[in-house]
C-alpha cells in the first residue's frame, strides 16, 4: 500500500480521479459555452438557419443602435451602486445591533434572518402586493398618518428604490456574516480602548473597523457580482406590477414601467429567447462577463479571504 | 440621591460601591439596554410585518382582498384549498422537489471528492484550479446560457424538461466545492495521516474519516443547493417555460398571479405555500445554515 501511494504517477492519477467530476463539468458546462458565446457573437444566427459570419456587426449594433442597451446598462449600474452600498451599511448596522442585544437575541436574529429565506419570486410577489399603490397595506398605513404614498413599482422613478427595499428586507445573509466578524474582534482591544477613554465612535473607528475591513470588502465584491446578475426580482416585479398576462411565447416589452426595471441579464434573455437575435445576446453576455471578471480579479487580489487559508 | 431611587435596577449586593458615580453608570447601562431593545423591536416589526400582511390577505374573501382592509372580516381558510385545487399546482410541487432533491444529491456527491482534493492534496496547478473554481462561481448564469440552451435543445432534445438543470449538478457546482473546501481546510492533517498509517486508501480515508467529520459542512452545502434549486427562476424559465408540466413552484407562482390577476387573496396564499417549505427546513436546520453562511465569509 505504502509503496503504491508514493509513486508519483499513481498520485497524479489519483488527483485526477478525485477532480474528474469538476474537470468534466468545467470543460463541458463552462469552457465550451464560453467559447461558443464568443463564436456566436460574430455570427448572425436566428437558431433555425445556419450561423452566418458577420464580423463586428453584432457588436456595433449593441453599442451603437440597440435602443434598450443604454437603459439596461444604466439600471444595472444604478442597482450595483445603490443596492450594494445600502445593503452593506444596513447589514453592518444590523450586525452591530444584534451583538448589542442582551435579551432575546435568538428571537431577533431569527426575525431579521427569516426574510432572506423567502424565495425571490415569492418575496417579490409579496412586495408588489404590499406596495401596490391603490390598496396595498403600506400606502394604506401611510394614508392613516396623512402621507400620500408613492406609486412604488408602478412609477418609473420609484420602481428601482422599491427593489432596493425588497433587497434590504432580505439582508439576513450579510447580517450573519457581519455578526460573526464582529464577534471575532478581540474583547481586550475594546477594553484597552476604553482605558484610553475612547467613546463609542472611536472604538468603532479604531478597533472594530480595521478588523472587519476584509469582510466588508468581501461583502462589497460579492454584492457587486450578485447585483450584476440581478434578474428574477426585477423581471417578476415588472411583470406583476404591469398586470400583463404572459402566456408562453408572447413577447412583452421588459422593464415595466418605462424600462426602469430592465437589467442587462433581462436583455440577454429577451434578445436570445424572445427575439432570437443570438449574436446580440452573446455580445451582451460578454459585456456582463467582462465586468464580472474584472470585479472577481479585484476580489482575488485584495485580501478578502477567498484564496487565503491555503495551508 | 434621587437618581438611585429612580433607577429601575435594584441594587444587587450590599458590598457594591454605591454613590453618584456608580448610579450614573448603572443608569447609563439601563438606558442603553432600553434604547437597543426599542430599536431592535422596531426593526423586527418591519421584518415580520410583510409576512403578517401576506397571511392576513391570504384568508380574506375575494372582495375584501381588493379593498384596503388590513384585517379579515371572516377567515376564509378554503382559499388554501382553492390554491391546491388550481390546475398544475401539485405538479409544480412535484417538479420543485425533483429539481431540488436530485440537484442537491448530485451536487453533494460530486463536490465531496473535488473539495477534498483541493483542500488536502498537493499538486501542480492547485492554485490555478482554485482560481478557476472561484471564477466559475462568480460568473453570471446568463453569460453561458445561450450556447448551453442550444446544445440541450438541439442535440439532446431536452428543452421542456428540468434535466438540463439537474444533470450538470452531477459534475461539481463551483459554489459548493468552494464552501466545502473552506470547511475541509479546518480538519487537521493528522487525522488523514494516521488513517494512512493504518493502511487506508485515499478513497477509504475520505469516506470513513473525512465525510463523518465534515458533516456540518456537507449539511451546509446541501441546504444551500436545495434552496438554490427551490428558488431558481431563471433556469426553469429557460428550459421549462414551454411545457407547463415541467414548471416548478418558483416559476409557476408568477403565472399563478397572472391567471388570478384580481385575486390577491389566492396569490398571497400561494406565495405563503411557496415560502413555507424553506422556512420549515430552516427551523430544523438553523445551526447548519447559519454556519454555512458564516463559512462564505471566512477570513484568511
Amino acid at each position: 500500500m505504502a509503496l503504491t501511494l508514493s509513486s508519483p504517477a499513481r498520485r497524479r492519477l489519483r488527483t485526477l480521479g478525485f477532480l474528474s467530476p469538476w474537470l468534466i463539468g468545467f470543460s463541458v458546462f463552462f469552457a465550451y459555452p464560453l467559447i461558443a458565446t464568443v463564436y456566436f457573437s460574430f455570427m448572425h444566427y436566428n437558431q433555425i438557419q445556419k450561423p452566418d459570419f458577420v464580423g463586428l456587426r453584432n457588436w456595433k449594433y449593441v453599442f451603437e443602435q440597440m435602443p434598450l442597451f443604454g437603459p439596461a446598462l444604466w439600471n444595472t449600474l444604478w442597482l450595483v451602486v445603490v443596492m450594494v452600498a445600502l445593503r452593506v451599511v444596513f447589514g453592518l448596522s444590523l450586525g452591530l445591533l444584534i451583538t448589542k442585544i442582551k435579551t432575546g437575541a435568538g428571537f431577533f436574529r431569527t426575525a431579521f434572518y427569516l426574510p432572506y429565506l423567502a424565495p425571490p419570486v415569492a418575496a417579490t410577489v409579496a412586495f408588489v402586493f404590499l406596495l401596490n399603490p391603490s390598496t396595498g397595506p403600506v400606502n394604506e398605513i401611510l394614508a392613516h398618518v396623512g402621507i400620500t404614498g408613492p406609486n412604488w413599482f408602478n412609477d418609473a422613478a420609484w420602481a428601482k428604490p422599491s427593489l432596493v427595499l425588497l433587497s434590504l428586507w432580505g439582508i439576513g445573509d450579510l447580517m450573519v456574516i457581519f455578526m460573526a466578524a464582529l464577534l471575532d474582534v478581540p474583547r481586550e482591544q475594546y477594553e484597552a480602548a476604553e482605558l484610553d477613554g475612547a467613546g463609542a465612535w472611536s472604538k468603532f473607528r479604531y478597533v472594530t473597523w480595521p478588523s472587519i475591513t476584509p469582510i466588508v470588502m468581501f461583502a462589497v465584491v460579492t454584492g457587486v457580482v450578485q447585483t450584476m446578475q440581478y434578474y428574477t426580482q426585477a423581471l417578476v416585479a415588472g411583470k406583476i406590477a404591469s398586470g400583463v398576462s404572459i402566456g408562453p411565447g408572447s413577447v412583452i416589452q421588459p422593464g415595466y414601467p418605462d424600462h426602469s426595471t430592465l437589467t442587462v441579464p433581462q436583455l440577454v434573455y429577451s434578445m436570445g429567447f424572445q427575439n432570437f437575435n443570438t449574436g446580440a445576446a452573446c455580445v451582451l453576455s460578454l459585456v456582463l462577463f467582462a465586468i464580472a471578471m474584472a470585479v472577481t480579479m479585484l476580489l482575488m487580489r485584495k485580501r478578502s479571504g477567498l484564496l487565503a487559508a491555503e495551508d | 440621591m434621587t437618581s438611585t431611587t429612580l433607577s429601575p435596577v435594584p441594587t444587587a449586593a450590599p458590598a457594591r460601591v454605591s454613590g453618584p458615580a456608580a448610579a450614573r453608570a448603572r443608569r447609563k447601562r439601563v438606558l442603553h439596554w432600553i434604547a437597543v431593545h426599542c430599536v431592535a423591536i422596531a426593526v423586527a416589526l418591519l421584518f415580520v410585518l410583510p409576512f403578517v400582511f401576506v397571511f392576513l390577505t391570504s384568508v380574506m374573501s375575494d372582495s375584501q382582498a381588493m379593498s384596503g382592509d388590513l384585517w379579515p372580516h371572516a377567515w376564509h381558510w378554503e382559499n388554501y384549498k382553492a390554491v391546491f385545487a388550481t390546475d398544475g399546482f401539485l405538479d409544480w410541487w412535484k417538479n420543485s422537489l425533483l429539481y431540488a432533491g436530485l440537484g442537491t444529491l448530485f451536487t453533494v456527491c460530486s463536490a465531496i471528492p473535488v473539495a477534498y482534493a483541493l483542500a488536502k492534496f498537493r499538486f501542480r496547478g492547485r492554485r490555478t484550479a482554485m482560481i478557476l473554481v472561484i471564477s466559475t462561481m462568480m460568473l453570471p448564469p446568463q453569460v453561458i446560457v445561450i450556447p448551453m440552451y442550444l446544445v440541450w435543445a438541439q442535440q439532446f432534445h431536452l428543452s421542456g424538461t428540468l434535466w438540463p438543470l439537474i444533470i450538470p449538478m452531477a459534475f461539481g457546482d463551483a459554489y459548493s466545492i468552494f464552501l466545502l473546501r473552506q470547511f475541509l481546510l479546518t480538519i487537521p492533517k493528522e487525522y488523514i495521516e494516521s488513517a494512512k498509517v493504518d493502511g487506508c486508501s485515499e478513497l477509504r480515508t475520505l469516506l470513513k474519516i473525512i465525510v463523518p467529520m465534515a458533516k456540518p459542512g456537507i449539511a451546509a452545502i446541501a441546504l444551500f443547493q436545495f434552496f438554490y434549486c427551490w428558488n431558481d427562476y431563471f433556469g426553469p424559465q429557460i428550459y421549462a417555460a414551454q411545457n407547463p408540466a415541467s414548471w416548478t413552484l418558483s416559476y409557476g407562482l408568477e403565472s399563478f398571479k397572472s391567471a388570478h390577476s384580481v385575486n390577491w387573496n389566492l396569490t398571497m396564499a400561494a406565495t405563503l405555500l411557496v415560502m413555507a417549505p424553506v422556512c420549515i427546513v430552516f427551523f430544523f436546520a438553523q445551526k447548519a445554515f447559519v454556519e454555512g453562511v458564516t463559512l462564505t465569509g471566512v477570513k484568511g
